[in-house]
């Protein structure tokens, strides 16, 4: 099979990169800009990282050490909307943009110079959005959610911050209108839908929940830029505007926000499992419906963010029930990577550790968003630390192991060589005990009341933030390992075209590393069912 | 899809595709805040309560008695004193009652005030029948001036068995250069 691709490729004399930086600036390759992406989303990870920790060595002990409690607002807000939106978002657009051209055997993406412009905004945006750290008043600080009126007292921050999330949201927009037309249009001859790989229909699904609410997100925060500064008062009492109303349109959007960080680490995962395990995927099309059920849901159950702000007792039922169910096609989706594991011949390479990590923790997280979507303990969890261990666990042990994972299980196919194994494996292990070390005292500091989102705290909180701390500068350093594994990974072996023992799908069927220009042609029908057999 | 050709092409797809994010913007933008006006108006949610004067005939029921909880805020940084003159009545339903507020500008600059009402909880609201009220109109103050605000109110007789305390809550807002969008 991979002689065939590789004919087919000497056969047409193809043009090979630009050289130096105008091959980065100007490039339409699908896999150039999916790296750019995943660079970027990397240094991004590792620049939000640094700010965790500013935040974790200021919580070390109790009283005030290091910052002021209004750079420690700013860091908590800058954290996330750089961590959300420069690291775990455009991660998965580069792995979308890498993989799923490969994955359904088309020859790039459907719209190569939106797929360009929809990189190179991101750049920008986040150097606006980081140059507000060095402008009168600070960054902002009013927490990633910008309720106002809190966020509209930002200094000279606020109109940076609000052009920033316009250009993320128009990036992220391009981005999932050029993945839905590739998905819909370029796929090979007898693929059809139910028969796409999971990485590719969670992404589908993924990009829908994209064009619906970002555009949302956008009308939000351009309310709150007319309240600011062109009189309007959608969200100010003292015009006849209401605060809470930000609260349910951002909430509109953030709920399927988390469903956008999440399904396609449920992808990658389960590409992983079955490779791993030597059993095609269970359930295949039962996942797809789960992950459709999940993204429906995601829009109904937005309020379950805001059970303190006060609503009808038949408000509370209806959010209270509909989180609830949304258990039921998350479980689904866990039983059938569990039930694809069930007896198959498994392995533990660092991409099914990482995955299997993942089954386990990002489920922990699960179980911790159900006991939030109880009106009436949520009360009491409400603004505790219960809700950052809750988030944490599903976003650092959920997404960002998956993306791990998904980088240590394509990685060969990218460079050509077998990354270091047993650096993969500590980088594995020292992230594992490191992540539940920071995240997992987070529960009881929550539980016995400790708020979110402050520089200090009573005396009886300072052990088990003292051992988060700890947790936390344990796992970035743990993350200097995938960089040293990145470093050396044209060091190791020659992968085959097939990396692994038993994968599936039609990225394994061309060379590694992945030629410049794969599937010119589209894959002749023996070729692609070989992949999946 | 034998045949490898889409049924529609990239750029109708795309085209189709720019016009639902833009339709998801328009309803984020321009048709989310009026509905949810709306919403709140027919459900008293968010404390929503009547912003202009309501007509009620008395029906007193002195078998009843509910207490009203007042509550007086002043938006931060505005220049104002600002608290009701009691701190509670207990009011039979369907009988008329009045309450003063005070309030005294205590910037040496006339100042217009307007001041926010909100009541809890959220089923009291449809019940609770303001006939008289400063909060339906802005209040310009003089200079250090200071003046009794008046409330003229009626509790609905049909108000539910379980609810035996209402809070109404003002919060007093500067609203200079503040456009009025919508008259509470």
């Amino acid at each position: 099979m991979s002689t065939a691709a590789a004919d087919v490729h000497e056969a047409h004399d193809h043009h090979g990169p630009e050289k130096g930086i105008k091959r980065w600036l100007f490039t339409t390759n699908h896999k150039d800009i999916g790296t750019l992406y995943l660079v970027f989303s990397l240094i991004m990870f590792f620049v939000g990282g640094a700010m965790a920790l500013v935040i974790r060595s200021e919580l070390m002990q109790p009283g005030l050490q290091f910052v002021h409690p209004e750079f420690f607002n700013q860091m908590t807000t800058m954290h996330a909307l750089i961590m959300v939106f420069g690291a775990v978002m455009p991660a998965f657009v580069g792995l979308a943009n890498w993989m799923i051209p490969m994955m359904i055997g088309a020859p790039d993406m459907a719209l190569p110079r939106m797929n360009n412009w929809s990189f190179w905004i991101l750049p920008v945006a986040f150097g606006l959005l980081g140059s507000t750290l060095f402008m009168d008043g600070g960054a902002p600080a009013s927490g990633w959610t910008m309720y106002p009126p809190l966020v509209l007292q930002t200094g000279d921050a606020f109109p940076f911050l609000i052009f920033s999330i316009h250009l993320m949201g128009l990036s992220s927009i391009m981005g999932a209108i050029n993945i839905i037309v590739t998905i819909l249009n370029m796929r090979a001859p007898d693929m059809w839908l139910l028969k796409m790989p999971m990485f590719v229909w969670t992404w589908l699904i993924t990009a829908y929940l994209l064009i619906a609410v970002m555009p949302v997100f956008a009308g939000a925060v351009t309310m709150l830029l007319t309240d600011q500064f062109f009189g309007t008062s959608f969200f100010l009492a003292a015009g006849g505007g209401d605060p809470v109303m930000f609260q349910h349109i951002f909430w509109f959007f953030g709920h399927p926000e988390v469903y956008i960080m999440i399904l396609p680490a449920f992808g990658v995962v389960s590409e992983i499992i079955p490779t791993f395990s030597r059993k095609p995927l269970f359930g295949h099309d039962s996942m797809v419906y789960a992950a459709s059920c999940i993204a429906f849901l995601s829009f109904i159950v937005w309020a379950h963010h805001m059970f303190t702000v006060g609503m009808p007792l038949s408000g509370q039922l209806f959010f209270m029930f509909a989180t609830m169910i949304i258990a039921v096609p998350t479980g689904v989706k866990v039983f059938n990577w569990v039930a694809t594991m069930w007896r198959g011949s498994m392995t533990f390479e660092t991409p099914m550790l990482f995955s299997l990590g993942f089954v386990f923790l990002f489920t922990i997280g699960g179980f911790s968003g159900l006991m939030l979507a109880i009106a009436p303990a949520d009360i009491q969890y409400h603004d505790s630390y219960f809700v950052v261990a809750h988030f944490h666990y599903v976003l650092v042990p959920g997404s960002i192991f998956a993306l791990m994972a998904g980088a240590y299980y394509w990685l060969p196919k990218w460079t050509g060589y077998m990354y270091n194994e047993g650096a993969g494996k500590l980088h594995f292990w020292l992230s594992t005990i490191f992540v539940n070390l920071t995240f997992f005292p987070m529960h009881f500091l929550g539980l016995a009341g400790m708020p979110r989102r402050i520089p200090d705290y009573s005396t009886q909180f300072a052990d088990f933030n003292w051992m988060a701390s700890v947790g936390a500068i344990g796992f970035g350093l743990s993350q200097l390992v995938f960089v040293y594994v990145l470093l050396t990974a044209k060091q190791g072996e020659k992968a085959t075209d097939r990396v692994w023992e038993a994968p599936r799908g039609l990225e394994w069927t061309v060379p590694s590393p992945a030629p410049y220009h794969t599937f010119d042609t589209p894959p002749v029908k023996r070729v692609h069912e070989e992949a999946f057999e | 899809m034998n045949d490898h050709q889409p049924r529609i092409s990239n750029r109708a797809l795309t085209v189709r595709l720019l016009v639902f994010a833009a339709g998801m913007f328009a309803f984020g933008f321009l048709a989310l805040p009026p509905l949810y006006d709306l919403f709140c108006d027919i459900t008293g949610f968010g404390g929503r309560t009547n912003t202009t004067a309501a007509v009620v005939a008395e029906r007193p029921d002195e078998t009843r008695t509910i207490r009203v909880e007042f509550v007086a805020t002043v938006n931060s940084y505005a220049p104002w004193d600002f608290s009701a003159d009691v701190d509670s009545m207990e009011v039979h339903p369907g009988k008329m009652y009045f309450a003063t507020f005070s309030a005294t500008n205590r910037s040496s600059e006339p100042l217009v005030a307007q001041a926010v009402p909100s009541v809890a909880p959220v089923i009291a609201n449809e019940y609770f029948k303001k006939i008289e009220c400063f909060c339906f109109t802005s209040q310009g103050f003089a200079a250090n001036e200071a003046r009794a605000l008046p409330l003229q109110f009626i509790v609905d007789p049909e108000l539910p068995e379980y609810v035996d305390t209402i809070t109404l809550s003002y919060t007093l807002f500067k609203t200079e250069n503040t456009y009025v969008s919508r008259a509470r």
